[in-house]
């Protein structure tokens, strides 16, 4: 609880508004573009003071803020981490900087703008990870969908309005009904404070909690994706510009993931645990049917949007599975799928910006004219498939313990996608890198070799899989305290299936 | 030398090292690269051995097997720990691995040459180097397989063990796939990692269980394999969901680590992938084959043997179902070994068939002999196969010889091409193996393959080195009395006569008759009679580098065995004082000198029989006799009984299929129409909606206008600005106002 800083998460929260207006004022693209790059770095090292001054034994809430926000309806600024939002606030800054280097290199058309809204995108994020009031959490939740229609939609490819469009209503349908049930949930409990809201469950009946569940459960299964709510992401993923893409899939969709597991189920228990089987059964398909349809995928980034509904598949098995195995690992899931897609989003995004397609017949023998993209490229897919000695392994080797533990079938079922996440990347690898050159354009002289500074971007990334693979105990020892905390005030639920 | 033995954990330290410093620095420099790695392998080797003996010397060093921590992962509320571990059983690993990798290593520097499928156009500065044009490449994989197989061997935990056997799984995608200009090596790779992933999910669903259901709440071997923790699994019952049995659990964790093995050992059902994992080049495939990937797979039986033995115990059916696939896999794979025609491919399926002797020693509950048996396979299959590599190495020369100079008959000088590469590379590269292929009663054959014995012939007075090293392990393959596998593969058979294994035991003689016969086959197709092509008249011998690590580990293959022959057992000394301190049951049998002599009879037997037919080699164009004896049988055997298209065509298929139907039903049937639908609803309301705004809303709004506009059409008469109307019209609504205001002041005055 010990704060350098006073005001240190509306410090790390509202920096890279403060920069997006700098932005905004400055006159010429390269002041723009510097001034968005410095404010992410700047955010990111501040963010890392959480890291520093982490109080490890600590399962509440540190760095809290709280201030009146409007009495009369008990609106409250409130703020704080815990171990559960610690990692996504440090996982969206870290990505930031990434993210709005590659646009600066790539990015041509009306840059001013297009860093603005991603620097207003990451306040809305690490906002809506921190908010630990209902009413704050919907704005920043909402926020963030404002810039990224706007990056979707006027910094998209071929048929981005269409995307954009399908972005913004789904999740905004999904999120309007949210917002009745957070209404409904202070009419019956007087309260927005999620700190405060598990205890007052019993204010609730059931059949309050269960539509005040299934309304929470919707907005966060349509962001996450849950099966059958993804078929935005595709297209979204396949029109968004890259950084929107690592965005995207590297933060955004853990809006719905730790929504679910900071909001939705704490406030709802009791419906949670009604609806678990519901929500591992949809998890299970989408991890079996996400990656046998990324299989077949012509286009690399449908290809990992589809992953990416596999692996989310994961982090809610972990998340439904409710002790400290499952949920542990989904926190740090959440967080290796935030870095492994990023990662691939970003790599397929310096493959665009050389070849001008992502379609997946148009390359072949990439390895022999790019053996250093080739390289990083298979690093990123085997962290991504979950090879022992990387992150995802650790994720998901302890979200399938933890799944064991409650639902032995569930967890037996998850595995086969261990299989196919195997077989989809190193398909896609083959695809990419394996062969004879077929397409002149691939060849070694029109095509150029990750740049030095192309490479500073992926390293970070790729040193965290090995960090995070082989030291799991750096981010768990965080973690686990918290989890613990948040599973303890569960009532006692058993959940049976089918026995 | 004690003090040795907590150097352990050093022992994949220096190849990891040689990894990394050829990845990051060394990546352009070949002979740099080869060094780097070779003096990592030796670096490892020098660890290891110093360990393996100073385990071998101390008295009674099972009862006091060395384990120590180095850090550990908490998941949840428990740990996982990392650690290593020195016992009998990894002393002898390390020694085997540790030399092996070392030798494939030096052999591996000098055989990869630029390859015959590239052109020498697309890669100039290789193809004038003479060398592979990702040679250092090649050393960088090796030698993090290596660190993969080491790191394996001192693990002290499941966990660990298993990540680095993922770390090879990867190392051998990267390297089976490692021409991945050629599709069946693309094809090879990926199958490869998707069979062993298949085996590994089961294995990690085993692992799952253990470390639920252990007390100890860690998957260190110490703890899961203790007698305690194996009492309590024992005790511990499960009812199988979908057949209903209530079985302890310990079985159906044996069942699925032991899958762990079906996929790396290649053990039937799974076995598809090894021989087509020869599409790597051929130091991989005596990597895979013998030092590495495939002896883990038997390792970590011999690892977890007691947790089989216990289950073995209490359902007897885990170990008949582990000695059943083992015995049948050798039988079964060393049928498909008598029809092939690849060179490598015959070895390929004479692994397959070796493992399963391994598995089913441990089916057997033969523990000792299995772990024997694993150590000198693995020498003479690594003769073996680095033989063969040096014969296609030399046939591939003889070709570009042939293809130099035109098909001339009288043979060439014979110390043009020995020992050093007669060609300059440029001449050599270019000609992918695009030969004639010609259909024949016992197969196609490519009349440009060097892998195709039928190719061949003669070779051991044009490869005498080569030559008599191979023979010498195809002998100890073969079981030729006195060689190691000799003693290694009778023990095994004495276990399973003396065990009372009576099918288990007729499996392996027929098999062993079979091995000893493809093995005379093979060695006859291969040196004996005269060559059949030009290509093998021109093949010159390998160059030192390939032949020297040839003749280091012949000895190996020849007397190895003699540590455990039936009247001086030393490893079985070795071993008992571990197994007394692990408190499990293995096999003991009284040698009877009945299996012996089966063994005896069936070895020299089939060497004879091989040798009778194929002694004098095959003529040119002669049909393999074996395929007018054996009629339908030799094309089950040589189609290795349709397996690989069994599966193409169901499972991977169905896979396939599923895959588009999803995508289809995803994207243009029913979910993305769903929501598209959805969506379009809603711009049919929303036009809904305009038009009733248009017509019903907008509608009164105008019929409202329309009839004020009429209504104004009536008074607009009123408003023709003459003022004595206007004041007319005041004077009467003044009247009327007033009217109606009076009149009921003036109804109540009334």
């Amino acid at each position: 609880m010990s704060s350098p800083i006073p005001y240190l998460l509306s410090l790390i929260t509202f920096l890279p508004l403060v920069g997006a207006l700098i932005v905004m004022a400055l006159a010429g693209d390269s002041p723009k573009k510097r001034a968005a790059f410095i404010t992410t770095l700047v955010t990111f090292v501040v963010s890392l003071l959480l890291w520093v001054n982490w109080d490890n034994g600590q399962a509440n809430m540190q760095f809290v803020e709280d201030l009146r926000w409007l009495p009369e309806f008990n609106l409250r600024y409130h703020m704080g981490v815990d171990g559960i939002s610690l990692f996504l606030v440090l996982l969206t800054t870290f990505l930031m900087p990434i993210a709005i280097y590659f646009s600066n290199k790539y990015v041509t058309d009306s840059i001013g703008p297009y860093l603005a809204l991603m620097l207003v995108l990451e306040t809305a994020m690490i906002g809506a990870f921190i908010a630990l009031d209902l009413v704050l959490f919907f704005v920043f939740f909402e926020l963030t969908l404002i810039p990224m229609y706007f990056l979707i939609g006027r910094w998209g490819s071929g048929n981005r309005v269409y995307a954009a469009m399908k972005f913004f209503l789904y999740t905004f349908a999904g999120s309007a009904v949210m917002l009745v049930a957070i209404l409904a949930v202070y009419f019956a409990t007087g309260s927005f404070d999620i700190t405060e809201l598990p205890a007052l469950a019993a204010k609730m009946s059931p059949t309050f909690q269960t539509w005040g569940f299934i309304a929470f459960a919707l907005a966060f299964a349509i962001k996450i994706p849950l099966f059958p709510f993804h078929t935005w992401l595709p297209d979204a993923h396949v029109q968004a510009p890259t950084a929107g893409s690592i965005i995207l899939a590297g933060v955004l969709l853990k809006l719905g993931t730790y929504g679910y597991l900071r909001f939705a189920a704490p406030i709802f228990p009791q419906a949670a645990a009604q609806f678990g089987p519901v929500i591992a059964i949809l998890a299970i398909i989408g991890i079996i049917y996400g990656a046998l349809v990324a299989l077949v995928q012509k286009d690399v980034k449908s290809l990992v949007a589809y992953s990416s509904v596999a692996h989310l598949g994961y982090v809610m098995l972990g998340v439904v599975a409710m002790n400290p195995q499952g949920v542990s690992g989904s926190v740090l899931q959440m967080v290796n799928h935030g870095l492994s897609t990023g990662a691939l989003f970003l790599m397929v995004g310096l493959l665009y910006e050389r070849r001008h397609t992502r379609l997946l017949a148009e390359f072949g023998g990439l390895w022999k004219s790019v053996p250093i993209f080739c390289g990083f490229f298979l690093v990123v897919a085997m962290s991504s498939a979950g090879l022992p000695g990387l992150n995802g392994f650790v994720g998901e080797f302890t979200i399938l313990i933890g799944m064991y533990k409650h639902e032995p079938v569930f967890a037996i079922l998850a595995a086969i996608g261990v299989i196919l996440a195997a077989w989809y990347l190193l398909t896609a690898f083959r695809k990419i890198a394996q062969g004879p050159i077929t397409n002149p354009a691939n060849e070694a002289n029109r095509l150029s070799d990750l740049k030095f500074d192309e490479i500073a971007m992926l390293l970070p990334l790729v040193l965290l899989f090995f960090i995070i693979g082989l030291f799991p105990n750096l981010f768990l020892d965080k973690i686990n305290p918290s989890v613990q905390a948040l599973i303890n005030q569960q009532p006692a639920i058993v959940m049976k299936v089918g026995r | 030398m004690q003090g040795f033995l907590n150097l352990a954990w050093l022992v994949p330290v220096p190849t990891f090292l040689a990894f990394a410093a050829i990845v990051l620095f060394a990546n352009r420099n070949k002979t740099v690269s080869a060094l780097i790695a070779i003096g990592g392998a030796v670096l490892s080797f020098l660890l290891s051995w110093p360990i393996a003996f100073s385990a071998f010397t101390a008295d009674h060093f099972g009862q006091h097997p060395v384990e120590a921590q180095l850090f550990s992962i908490p998941t949840g509320t428990s740990d996982l720990w990392i650690g290593y571990q020195v016992d009998p059983a990894n002393a002898l690993m390390l020694f085997m691995s540790s030399f092996l990798l070392v030798m494939i290593f030096i052999y591996a520097s000098g055989y990869m040459t630029f390859p015959a499928h590239l052109s020498p156009a697309t890669y100039p500065i290789a193809a004038a180097q003479g060398k592979d044009p990702r040679y250092s490449r090649f050393m960088a994989y090796i030698s993090l397989f290596a660190t993969g197989m080491m790191g394996l061997v001192v693990s002290n935990s499941l966990l660990t063990f298993f990540i680095f056997w993922e770390i090879m799984g990867l190392c051998s995608y990267l390297l089976i796939g490692f021409w991945y200009e050629k599709k069946s090596a693309q094809a090879a790779s990926i199958k490869a990692f998707m069979t062993t992933r298949v085996g590994d999910v089961f294995m990690l669903v085993g692992l799952m269980f253990l470390y639920i259901h252990s007390q100890s709440g860690n998957l260190l071997f110490s703890d899961i394999l203790s007698a305690e923790n194996l009492h309590h699994l024992a005790t511990l019952s499960v009812t199988v969901p979908l057949i209903n049995v209530t079985v302890p659990w310990v079985a159906p964790i044996a069942i699925l680590i032991f899958f762990g093995t079906v996929g790396k050992s290649a053990q039937f059902p799974l076995h598809v992938w090894l021989p087509d994992a020869m599409e790597g080049p051929t130091p991989v495939s005596a990597m895979i084959h013998a030092a590495t990937m495939v002896s883990a797979g038997v390792f970590l039986l011999v690892r977890m043997f007691p947790l089989f033995a216990t289950a073995g115990e209490v359902a007897p059916g885990t170990m008949h179902f582990v000695a059943f696939i083992g015995a049948f896999t050798a039988l079964f794979a060393s049928t498909i070994a008598i029809a092939q025609w690849d060179i490598k491919r015959v070895l390929a399926y004479s692994t397959i068939s070796q493992l399963g002797y391994m598995v089913a020693a441990i089916g057997i509950g033969a523990y000792v002999p299995a772990l024997f048996h694993l150590i000198t396979h693995a020498f003479f299959k690594a003769l073996l196969f680095l033989g063969s590599g040096s014969v296609i190495h030399g046939v591939e020369h003889g070709l570009h010889h042939v293809h130099e100079h035109g098909h001339h008959d009288e043979p060439a000088p014979g110390g043009e091409h020995g020992g050093k590469e007669g060609h300059t590379p440029t001449e050599a590269a270019g000609h992918g193996h695009t030969g004639l292929v010609i259909h024949r009663k016992d197969g196609d054959l490519n009349l440009e393959d060097p892998q195709d014995m039928r190719n061949m012939g003669g070779l051991l007075s044009r490869m005498p080195r080569t030559g008599w090293t191979f023979i010498i392990g195809g002998l100890a393959l073969s079981g030729f009395p006195l060689t190691a596998g000799f003693w290694s593969k009778d023990e095994i058979l004495g276990n399973a006569w003396g065990g009372g294994n009576t099918l288990v035991f007729g499996a392996l003689v027929i098999s062993a008759f079979l091995t000893a016969f493809y093995t005379a086959r093979q060695i006859g197709l291969t040196f004996l009679g005269k060559p059949r092509t030009e290509m093998a008249k021109h093949a010159p011998e390998s160059v030192p580098s390939m032949t020297w690590p040839l003749i280091l580990i012949t000895p190996f293959a020849l007397l190895l065995g003699f540590i455990g022959t039936p009247w001086g057992n030393w490893i079985e000394g070795f071993m008992e004082p571990y197994i007394e301190h692990l408190e499990f049951h293995a096999l003991h049998v009284e040698f009877s000198f009945i299996p012996m002599l089966v063994s005896i009879v069936v070895a020299v037997g089939g060497l004879v029989a091989g040798y009778y037919v194929y002694g004098q080699g095959l003529a040119e164009g002669q049909v393999d006799p074996l395929r007018n004896w054996l009629g339908p049988l030799w094309l089950v055997f040589h189609n290795k009984y349709w397996i690989d298209e069994f599966y193409k065509g169901t499972v991977v298929a169905f896979s396939h299929w599923l895959s588009k139907v999803l995508y289809w039903f995803d994207d243009l049937w029913v979910i993305d129409p769903i929501v598209d639908g959805i969506g379009q609803l809603g711009v049919w309301l929303a036009r809904l909606a305009a038009e009733f705004d248009r017509l019903v809303v907008d509608g009164l709004v105008n019929l409202a206008g329309w009839l004020s506009n009429r209504a104004g059409g009536i008074l607009r008469n009123t408003q023709d600005g003459q003022v004595q109307v206007y004041l007319l019209l005041l004077v009467v609504s003044m009247t009327v106002w007033l009217l109606l205001k009076a009149l009921p002041i003036f109804l109540k005055l009334v």
